[in-house]
């Protein structure tokens, strides 16, 4: 479903990467990985549209990404947790998903965010809540958002080991429904039959 | 994608609300901006003395600068924190038309720091002995040219989005571009103190939100997109 060919990247007088061929189907995970300030990051944020393509080519549904429909098939997960501190944690998993043009009734949110360990927290301002809590809200778009494409950066950042494992089981359970994902990590995944590719 | 109207109005809705409840546990923002206005428009007075002629002279153009201004204090809000927070990022990559998204943030742009100068300056006005039917004309002006400011300026916050001291490179880009708003908004409420039509005044006004409508949300959207790259 995504095809990337002959990918390449430069930022300033640098070459990130070039070269770069993915080709991913149903139920396909790649793992990015490569040392700090490889390329992992614009590599994740040109696949995904935000960035320009230099050179190569990117289609989905054997679409050109700039003309294709990815964006309603597609959850990007950033660096940044994408929160507003002054918003309540269930406020603003209602508004991710009204920018996704869902309108998520109130036992969604609420089951979304206990199954991301948030139960009793729904209704604090995320400023109060901790680095790893913010990435918690963050991820609880997995649950409320359906996408086929899931492009997480550094989803396992500030996360304990309970929400690893839970992330990883959601990963596991998006892949068997024939789901796509790709992310970077510097922690070794605990899948198995998942591509990798070394930047 | 094309929508029906219905579902248009219910895409700007969606930031448009978001960026209203966000006033509303940030106060003080808004109220800032809105003090700015009184305290800058009452100063004139103050400074001037009691000379109801001059006074009752200077009056549409003073209401206007300072409105000009205080809109200025709340451009480079409109972006920064959903910049810096990721969720402009969210917001690009969303299936929605992302026009209509950046749309709704100007929206609510003004809703919270433009209508309520309309509803101010007619207060405001008494200060300068303006007599009932300018305050009326004041107002009207005010309601078409603060959305005016608002989609103009939307541009310049996204044009100095991360951008070093973007706050006064803001101003400079963007006071400029105000100089038409700012000419024919006052010159209605000064013929209009003179007797004669206004309605000329008000077109042009008029016209200039009408291609501003249409054009500014296109404008800040594709300089968003550059600022995220």
């Amino acid at each position: 479903m995504l095809h990337v060919k002959n990918l390449s990247c430069t930022r300033g007088e640098r070459l990130l990467f070039s070269d770069i061929t993915i080709a991913l189907g149903a139920g396909d995970c790649l793992h990015v990985r490569g040392i700090n300030g490889s390329g992992k990051t614009s590599l994740l944020r040109t696949l995904v549209g935000l960035s320009p393509v230099e050179t190569g080519e990117i289609r989905w549904r054997d679409v050109n990404i700039a003309d294709s429909a990815m964006n309603s098939e597609l959850i990007y997960l950033g660096h940044d947790a994408a929160v507003n501190g002054d918003l309540t944690a269930l406020e603003n998993l209602q508004f991710a998903g009204a920018q996704f043009g869902l309108s998520l009734s109130q036992p969604i949110l609420h089951d979304a965010l206990q199954r991301m360990g948030l139960k009793g927290r729904e209704n604090l301002p995320v400023r109060a809540l901790s680095a790893g809590q913010k990435r918690r809200v963050l991820l609880s778009r997995l649950l409320t958002q359906p996408a086929n494409l899931w492009v997480l950066d550094e989803a396992f950042n500030a996360l304990d080991i309970a929400a690893g494992e839970l992330l990883t089981q959601l990963i596991k359970d998006h892949l068997a429904r024939g789901g796509i994902a790709l992310l970077t990590s510097h922690l070794p995944l605990k899948m198995v039959d998942i591509l990798v590719l070394d930047l | 994608m094309s929508l029906p109207q219905s579902s248009l109005m219910l895409v700007v809705s969606v930031t448009t609300k978001r960026d209203l409840l966000l006033a509303i546990r940030r106060k003080s923002d808004v109220l800032v901006s809105l003090f700015f206005f009184i305290i800058v428009v009452s100063l004139f007075p103050l400074g001037i003395g009691p000379e109801p002629l001059l006074l009752k002279k200077i009056a549409p153009g003073v209401l206007m600068v300072a409105a000009l201004l205080s809109t200025l204090l709340g451009l480079p809000r409109m972006f920064a924190a959903d910049y810096a927070d990721g969720t402009l990022e969210q917001l690009a990559l969303s299936p929605l038309p992302f026009g209509l998204l950046v749309s709704g943030k100007i929206l609510a742009h003004w809703l919270v720091c433009g209508l309520p100068l309309v509803v101010l300056a007619p207060v405001l006005g008494l200060q300068f002995g303006l007599d009932g039917e300018t305050l009326m004309m004041l107002m009207l002006a005010l309601l078409i040219a603060t959305p005016l400011l608002s989609l103009i300026g939307s541009i310049g916050a996204a044009l100095t989005l991360g951008v070093r001291s973007g706050g006064a490179l803001l101003a400079l880009l963007i006071l400029p571009l105000y100089v038409p708003t700012l000419i024919f908004a006052s010159g209605a409420v000064e013929v209009q103190m003179v007797g004669m039509n206004a309605n000329g005044y008000l077109s042009l006004l008029a016209a200039m939100l009408a291609l501003a409508v249409f054009f500014a949300p296109w404008a800040t959207s594709v300089a968003l997109k550059i600022a995220l790259e």
